[in-house]
């Protein structure tokens, strides 16, 4: 049995000092209440952080599960969406970022000194690197945007140049589409729908229409199982396809250029032969995780600028800099999930 | 080493009363904005039982409802299906999960610690807005925005990602519980934080009272496990409004993925709700049995070994879904595995109230009643873990009843009988304990009538989550069991109207609570009722808290005091060697 002593004596001893007593004596203005010294305070503050970063490795860590089970699943796709990926700025963008943790790390050493323009001067060139990072990665993404490089059902809608489409739509008739130009816009429709399936997964159509649901679920179970994905072909092929025909504006613009119209056409993929079925899936997952990567940038943006204000303010000292070592802790963390972001979609 | 003589402790005089934390500061911005983890505790409380007033409405209609096979309540059963779910989201995340950790252990973990507030007190009151901003997108919900929510607690997919098929509440649902999620990290990150850094000196962690290795248990997942959640319920969110296809076999994705993500997450939620509750047990087993608790390091241990454990399991809600066979066997053994320190959880607990001298207070009642009810729905949940009988068992009421004698049954009644054995030092009022005692028997008459009945109609195969049941072989027979499970429900509603008729009442009327009423010995019974601003006005004395021999029944304050023929001792452990390792 003890007792929490009420004079001073223990403070000698360690850290964890815990008197309820002193809280007015040599109490500086940046420890709270709660806490004996400024060591203290620290050591917790950097065990938060430490936390914090693993619920982050967590949230990434459920992405980079789903990467490996839909990479192991359609390792094709994989492959061939990467190609589209361009190594060079990825490459540049990786070393950027490894520039920016390496002037955070000696930044936190300059506030460890107590060397105030020091440690602006890192966070400036830290800052710089965040931008420089979101600059190449704007420049990738609406490169990708323009292709029509789209996650999800995006994929499948018209491009933003529609004369490309026209163009896919003309060749198609010399191919196995050839259904497709019927006027009828109901067969067409039809027609379409039964190429959409062709490329996509079978489905046990014949289960799903026989079996009565099962169980008086939510509403709108009693919709059979066929009805809902026919539904759903048909949203996503007909706009890219139908849609670009009516275009007149667009027709008359690609009559001026047509070779460059044709290049751009043959690397769109919904045009290769090549292309695995769902190649949609890898743009979903690249947009995905560089996308959640991106916004954390952004956030560690925000804490960079708050921590150049403080600095200015002239908040940190040898004796404090806490808010400077966990945003560099955050910085390393943002910098490492991109290490493995790099090889996985880039290079592998 | 110094040694401080004890004051005599003085009797509870109007005075002292005032300086407490209720009373600091005035007005409701000084409660919204308070950084002290008391208050922040107490508005929780406030709200996690409002939304479970809200919840429990939401039961008793879908009760009802099964009063007759052609269904006594709602003429369009996409009501029944969107009753059930807001009863099963409301109570799940709103209710149960935030109840003990964020609501009690507010409260108390840093007065056990013998601290002033917990490590980051304004992150502390950011997860109570988190709470509140979350509890918003369910009552959007509620009103039916978008069509209201019908997919289940479990936002199933295709189910939620259809349109169509599920009405746009899911979105909003989604929304909120990834801000809920964000609120339950923060709070576990604090706890674990409080616990490694603002433990006193002597007080090692083997001399911490159970309850804080419970919460710093539940920490442990509520940091872990939530991420997942958050990253689960984002997909399913992109998925509906943008058509990513991460789950829809159409554009190659797995419907089966979005199980497996769903329960990584809420298989070791469960153990968020009963870890916490298993740590008030220990503590009101002890105190109100005045005898030292027995098995201390296996019952902490053990804490830990559930924790671990319980991430391991998850694809035991998946039997039926079409994982492989050798999957489900390896699931099946780690689902039975987990039961073994939850049973010497339960065995140690049986041997701490051998030979104690037991007072049948209400908490006390209360955490007989969740022995009772855990060791049933522990039991059952073997049943559900063996693949043979699963396959039988899965989606009928025999999972609702068990997933009731844990979640409600034990869970639920654990927090109950925490906030009574705490109600004293939170509010410095007594409650009558004899309607106290008669609240208790209507709660676990009324619970164990609902929901023993339904072991027996899940068993004879009657499907959950059915509006109607008209027109089945075994109509006659289900009928019968559901109205007596309907009638025990009302037994349980009056059983919490009465208590939180004698509850509100014991504020405004109750007598005033002596500083220690039950004779605990961990810290929070060392400071006044209720407790000042920082906590404590003199220096607690840290000793072994399940140590009951050095106290004694004070007649004139009506509660337990320091014995006056042992001196209060100083502290050995001043050197700093000790204790905070
Ligand atoms: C003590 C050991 C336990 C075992 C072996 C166990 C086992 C199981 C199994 C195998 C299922 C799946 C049944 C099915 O869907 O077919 C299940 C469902 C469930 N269990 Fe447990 N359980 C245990 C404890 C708990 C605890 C402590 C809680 C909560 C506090 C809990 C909450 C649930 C819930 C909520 C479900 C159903 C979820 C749903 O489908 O909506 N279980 N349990
Ligand atoms: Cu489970």
């Amino acid at each position: 049995m003890t007792q929490v002593p009420m004079e001073h004596d223990h403070h000698e001893a360690g850290l964890h000092g815990h008197d309820v007593h002193d809280a007015h004596h040599d109490h500086p203005k940046e420890l709270g209440h709660h806490w004996d010294n400024l060591n203290q305070q620290f050591e917790a503050g950097k065990l938060g952080m430490w936390l914090f970063l693993a619920t982050e490795i967590l949230l990434f860590g459920g992405l980079f599960c789903g990467y490996a089970i839909w990479r192991g699943n359609h390792p094709d796709i994989f492959a061939y969406g990467s190609q589209f990926l361009s190594v060079k700025w990825g490459a540049i963008n990786t070393c950027v970022l490894l520039l920016s943790s390496m002037t955070m790390a000696m930044g936190v050493t300059m506030a460890q000194r107590g060397n105030k323009p020091g440690l602006i001067i890192c966070l400036v060139l830290t800052l710089l690197g965040a931008f420089g990072f979101l600059g190449i990665k704007y420049v990738e993404y609406s490169h990708k945007f323009h292709e029509g490089l789209l996650p999800g059902i995006a994929f499948y809608e018209k491009p933003s140049d529609s004369h490309i489409w026209v163009e896919i739509e003309e060749q198609a008739g010399d191919q196995q589409e050839t259904s497709i130009a019927t006027d009828v816009a109901e067969s067409k429709e039809e027609a379409e729908l039964q190429m959409a399936r062709a490329d996509l997964p079978v489905m046990p159509a014949a289960e799903a229409t026989t079996n009565e649901p099962a169980a008086i679920g939510p509403s709108g179970l009693n919709q059979s199982r066929v009805v809902q994905e026919e539904e759903t072909y048909r949203v996503f092929y007909k706009e890219g396809r139908i849609a670009a025909q009516e275009d007149q504006a667009a027709m008359a613009e690609y009559a001026e250029h047509p070779e460059e119209a044709m290049r751009e056409l043959e690397k769109h993929p919904l045009q290769d032969p090549d292309r695995p079925p769902n190649a949609q899936k890898f743009f979903t997952i690249y947009f995905l995780m560089t996308g959640l990567h991106g916004i954390h940038v952004v956030v560690g943006v925000i804490v960079i600028l708050w921590l150049i204000y403080l600095t200015f303010r002239g908040r940190f000292s040898p004796h404090y800099y806490t808010p400077v070592d966990c945003g560099g802790l955050y910085w390393h963390v943002v910098d490492l999930i991109w290490i493995f972001l790099f090889p996985l979609f880039y290079l592998i | 080493m110094t040694t401080i003589p004890v004051p005599p402790s003085q009797p509870v005089t109007p005075e002292l009363a005032r300086d407490n934390y209720l009373t600091y500061t005035r007005g409701i911005w000084s409660w919204l904005f308070t950084l002290d983890h008391k208050r922040i505790g107490v508005m929780y409380l406030c709200g996690v039982l409002s939304m479970f007033f809200v919840g429990g409405i939401f039961a008793l209609l879908v009760r009802t409802q099964l009063l007759t096979p052609e269904g006594a309540v709602f003429n369009d059963n996409a009501n029944y299906n969107r009753a059930f779910t807001l009863h099963g989201a409301i109570m799940v995340f709103l209710v149960i999960i935030p109840s003990v950790p964020a609501a009690l252990g507010n409260f108390v973990l840093p007065i056990m610690l013998g601290a002033k507030d917990v490590a980051f007190p304004r992150l502390n009151l950011f997860s109570f807005w988190l709470w509140m901003a979350g509890a918003v997108f369910f009552i959007l919900v509620l009103v039916n925005v978008d069509g209201g929510l019908d997919t289940g607690w479990t936002f199933y997919t295709p189910y939620s990602t259809t349109d169509g098929m599920a009405f746009g509440g899911v979105l909003w649902a989604v929304i909120g519980v990834f801000i809920l999620g964000f609120s339950s990290i923060f709070t576990g990150m604090n706890f674990i934080v409080t616990i490694h850094r603002l433990r006193p000196p002597g007080m090692t962690w083997f001399r911490m009272p159970l309850f804080l290795w419970a919460l710093y248990a539940t920490a442990l997942i509520q940091v872990l496990a939530t991420p997942v959640l958050g990253i689960t319920v984002a997909l399913l969110f992109m998925e509906r409004l943008f058509g990513m296809g991460f789950f829809n076999p159409a554009l190659g994705g797995d419907p089966v993925l979005y199980q497996h993500f769903f329960w990584f997450y809420s298989h070791p939620a469960v153990y968020i709700m009963i870890l916490p509750a298993m740590g008030i047990i220990s503590e009101l087993i002890s105190v109100h049995s005045h005898k030292h608790i027995f098995g201390y390091r296996f019952i902490a241990f053990s804490s830990i070994a559930i924790a671990v454990f319980g991430f391991l399991v998850w694809g035991h809600h998946m039997f039926t879904s079409g994982q492989s066979q050798l999957i489900n066997v390896i699931f099946s053994a780690i689902t039975f595995s987990v039961s073994i320190p939850s049973a010497i959880k339960v065995f140690n607990w049986l041997a701490t109230l051998y030979r104690g001298s037991i007072s049948l207070n209400t908490p006390m009642l209360y955490a007989l009643g969740f022995i009772v009810i855990f060791a049933i729905g522990g039991l059952t949940g073997l049943h559900l873990g063996t693949l043979a009988t699963d396959i039988h068992l899965h989606d009928t009421y025999f999972v609702v009843a068990h997933f009731h004698y844990v979640m409600m049954g034990s869970a639920l009644i654990a927090m109950i009988g925490g906030m009574h054995h705490w109600w004293p030092k939170m509010t410095g009022r007594m409650y009558n304990e004899n309607w106290g005692r008669f609240g208790f028997a209507l709660v676990f008459i009324g619970f164990n009538v609902t929901f023993f009945t339904q072991f027996a109609l899940g068993s004879q195969g009657m499907p959950r989550r059915y509006a109607t049941y008209n027109g089945m072989v075994l109509t006659d027979l289900y009928h019968l069991y559901h109205v007596i499970s309907t009638i025990g429900s009302y037994i349980l509603a009056l059983g919490f109207f009465v208590t939180a008729g004698y509850l509100l009442h014991s504020i405004f009327a109750g007598k005033r609570a002596p500083d220690n009423p039950w004779g605990g010995r961990s810290l929070e019974w060392q400071c006044t009722s209720p407790p000042p601003h920082d906590n404590f006005k003199e220096a607690p004395t840290v000793g072994d808290c399940y140590d009951y021999s050095v106290l004694e029944w004070d007649e004139s304050q009506q509660g337990y005091k320091w014995r006056e023929d042992i001196e209060r001792p100083g502290n050995p452990h001043v050197s700093g060697k000790d204790g905070h390792a």
